[in-house]
């Protein structure tokens, strides 16, 4: 194994490859709750080309390699379940190319959101694209592959909707153009009007390839940005209310939050609704639309909007949200993890029953914030417990609740975003075996020494 | 402890001539008083008026009422015993659960005199400076001291009734003589709303108009005159004090201000409009702070001086896009001390006039 290190030197420098005690020991875990497995050697490319010589390497060696953005999956996504090299992508960090009239960006595999928030804030204000709420460290690149939702999700979709194009490093070395771009000088389109070959890569968490290269659309930011509040005590009108808001088709942004501490909280459903505008009036129309659509519930007193002072505004307006950070820290100790099902929105009501039901079962506190999806096609409703990284006892209860808060979700339908390995298996049990067979036979085409993140969408 | 009833004597209604308590009101339309008379006496009756429906929750009619027979809190009664919800019932659950005792508050070295923050946070960024620098450690913040009086606004009358003595308990514990209270929330609970309900207040409270213009004389040789004309708006709560309006003359007169004589102040001062916006809707409520706006920009106003922090938050980014500067009096009087303002226009939280600003 020494002739790999070696070699890896030989590609990426010595300074940028280690097999030393302290970064196993860091690469070897994300923030979340599964277990860790160290890698026996990090590496951190710079070009397509180093990532490719190192696919041929681990290729010839039959070492497992695991692609890295930041690791904020927070379900082990990149925890090296075999060792092997992990693949490092912070210093593939440029944005490449901004398009600005067609509207997207192109950027390197390591480019990070906060990176490609501030370079079109400063250059590109009229554009923007989809930014998540994890940490702004979060990468591009891994929010598309694991089906990242950003602040455009209502209107656009999926971030990985908006991939227009994607260079990779097939597991086999060879270096592939995905969508326009493979014919093309323009990444306006990850697929049509041709065969979409994106789907070969996204969503299978670097087990079919490394994304060194990634276009993505872009959408217009306007100069204003505000938001309403609306509450509601029942959660069985949710589904309804968050209907008829996207028929507006007027709010970039609808989420649905909850938590029982502080005690402001408890007991309300907030859904807060987002909206841009280029003028005074264009904003209140979009308001006026909002009151409109939910009068029916401000007449029977079941529903109303709350004042948004400007205390609360900066914290509800901020991208992204640093609510989540918050949350983590409820019970001390800084540990959060959460599940997200995809799932229809009308499985609201008997999903918060279930999230409560869980936390008072396991004694753990909660919260959630839930995106709609696409226009309502569906939502990402998150089973959230934060836990104390010191209390091992606490973090098997969660990991207990949440087990159980997916089993119950998958028997109603829905289906788990970014699941762990365990999560993967409970899918795969059930997903349909000729489906299952198609996944396993281009897994192994692509893959055919089975060295990409192992471990990952592999059916036993 | 006997369930608390109100003082309210209802021969004074029979007598009344005037039925001020809705001839006046500006948000329902009682020109005709026999009418008025009429749907009052519903009120007191406890059956169904329109009254209890209509009520903007504005407490004017408190101001109103010559006599201090408390109309406005009798209608609270009524709406609650009825079920009537003036606000949606998500939006008085929250309140109900965000001011609620958790054992969560903040108290300085108490002295003789003291002040009371009740539960706004918004005040720290005011009180400071020459005006208070003898008294700023002597204070307390939380909602173990929170005067309740905003469930008026969401016919909670029972939540102040189960609340306010154990918050006056709270606070004349702390040992003060004097509460110097920062909003007249707190100064009308103690001097309207608890006497209303027979509730004991065992220390003083003082309007801080009251300490801000004796804190003015005593500093008047480092005044500036401001030589500004400024429109005054006036608060709901400040209709459980309105013996207190002196002192916004009082004020202005040391630190040279005049107060525009427009037609929405005094006794016909409208509402800030965010508690209607949430109880009626936005129509009425944009309506109010349209005219409202208009009347302070028609005589000339170059300040729109708030007493409550609620009513800036309310109407501050509306006043910017008008040409005029919103600001909170004690800003007003420090400004007239050569001292900066504490409360900073805060345009992150103002998204439209963030871009306004920027345009400029």
């Amino acid at each position: 194994m020494s002739d790999v290190y070696e070699a890896l030197q030989k590609i990426v420098g010595k300074d940028y490859v280690s097999n030393q005690t302290e970064e196993r020991y860091f690469y070897g875990r994300d923030p979340g709750l599964m277990p860790p497995h160290e890698p026996d050697y990090v590496v951190m490319p710079k070009t397509t080309e180093e990532v490719q010589d190192i696919v041929k390497l681990a290729n010839r060696e039959r070492v497992p390699i695991t692609p890295k953005g930041a690791g904020m999956s927070l379900t082990g996504l990149v925890i090296p379940q075999k060792g092997g090299i992990l693949l490092d992508m912070k210093k593939m960090d440029k944005i490449l190319e901004v398009n600005e009239k067609a509207r997207y960006v192109i950027v390197e595999g390591g480019t990070t959101h906060a990176a490609l928030k501030s370079y079109l804030t400063k250059r590109y204000p009229h554009l923007r694209h989809s930014l998540p709420d994890s940490p702004p460290i979060a990468t591009v690149v891994a929010n598309a592959v694991i089906h990242g939702q950003g602040r455009l999700s209502q209107q656009r979709g999926f971030n990985s909707d908006l991939v227009s194009g994607l260079e990779v490093v097939l597991p086999t070395g060879e270096i592939c153009r995905i969508g326009s771009c493979a014919l093309s000088q323009y990444w306006f389109s990850k697929g049509p009007p041709m065969p979409d070959l994106s789907g070969l890569f996204l969503g299978w968490f670097g087990s079919t390839g490394i994304i060194t290269k990634l276009g993505m659309k872009l959408y217009p930011g306007k100069k204003i940005r505000d938001v309403m509040l609306f509450l509601t005590e029942k959660a069985e009108l949710v589904p309804e209310i968050i209907r008829k808001l996207t028929h507006t088709e007027m709010f970039e942004d609808i989420v649905v939050s909850g938590q029982p501490i502080p005690l402001r909280f408890k007991g309300n459903f907030h859904i807060l609704v987002y909206m841009t505008a280029d003028s005074d009036e264009e904003l209140e129309f979009k308001k006026k639309m909002a009151w409109d659509a939910l009068w029916v519930y401000f007449e029977s007193r079941d529903g109303g909007f709350v004042s948004v002072t400007p205390d609360m505004k900066p914290v509800l307006l901020a991208m992204p949200s640093k609510d989540t950070t918050r949350f983590a820290d409820v019970s001390k100790g800084g540990g959060f993890e959460y599940s997200g099902p995809i799932t229809p929105i009308d499985n609201f009501p008997i999903f918060i029953k279930k999230l409560e039901e869980k936390a008072e079962e396991y004694k753990l506190s909660y919260g959630y914030a839930a995106r709609v999806i696409d226009a309502g096609h569906s939502m990402m409703f998150p089973f959230s417990y934060t836990f104390n990284r010191a209390n091992p006892d606490e973090m098997k209860r969660v990991k207990k609740a949440m087990d159980e808060a997916i089993e119950f979700a998958l028997q109603k339908g829905s289906v788990i975003w970014k699941p762990n390995i365990d999560e993967q298996q409970m899918m795969m049990e059930r997903i349909d075996p000729n489906t299952l067979k198609l996944m396993t036979s281009i897994k192994q085409l692509l893959d055919p020494n089975g060295i990409m993140n192992p471990g990952n969408w592999e059916a036993k | 402890m006997p369930l608390l009833q109100l003082k309210f004597d209802k021969t004074k209604c029979a007598d009344c001539k005037a039925v001020s308590c809705l001839v006046k009101c500006q948000y329902m339309d009682f020109k005709d008083k026999d009418k008025a008379k009429k749907e009052w006496q519903k009120v007191i009756n406890g059956e169904d008026s329109s009254v209890l429906e209509a009520c903007t929750t504005c407490y004017a009619c408190e101001e109103y009422c010559p006599f201090g027979n408390h109309p406005f809190y009798l209608i609270v009664e009524r709406q609650e015993e009825k079920g009537i919800l003036p606000a949606p019932r998500p939006i008085v659950t929250m309140w109900i659960n965000q001011c609620a005792p958790v054992g969560r508050f903040m108290v300085g070295k108490i002295e003789e005199q003291a002040l009371s923050y009740c539960f706004l946070p918004q005040l720290n960024a005011l009180v400071a400076g020459r005006l208070f620098e003898n008294i700023a450690h002597s204070s307390f913040f939380g909602q173990e001291f929170f005067c309740n009086v905003v469930y008026l606004h969401y016919a909670k009358m029972s939540i102040i009734k189960d609340r306010l003595p154990k918050i006056i308990e709270n606070i004349a514990k702390l040992g003060m003589k004097e509460v110097i209270c920062l909003h007249d929330e707190c100064y009308g609970a103690f001097t309207s709303l608890a006497p209303a309900y027979g509730i004991e207040v065992q220390f003083k409270p003082i309007h801080y108009y009251e300490f801000l213009y004796n804190r003015l004389k005593e500093l008047k040789d480092e005044i500036k005159p401001l030589n500004v004309k400024a429109a005054y708006q006036r608060n709901c709560s400040a209709r459980l004090c309105p013996e207190i309006d002196h002192y916004v003359d009082d004020i202005f007169g040391l630190i040279g201000v005049k107060r525009v004589q427009r037609e929405y102040d005094h006794e016909n001062g409208l509402c800030c409009a965010e508690i209607i916006r949430m109880s009626k809707g936005p129509a009425m409520a944009d309506d109010l702070q349209k005219k409202n706006i208009a009347d302070m920009v028609k005589f000339g106003a170059k300040y729109c001086v708030f007493n409550c922090p609620a009513c800036y938050d309310s109407l501050a980014e509306k006043v910017v896009k008008a040409e005029m500067d919103p600001i909170h009096m004690i800003d007003l009087c420090r400004l007239a001390l050569g001292e900066e303002r504490g409360q900073k226009l805060r345009l992150e939280g103002m998204p439209a006039l963030q871009v306004a600003m920027e345009g400029k």
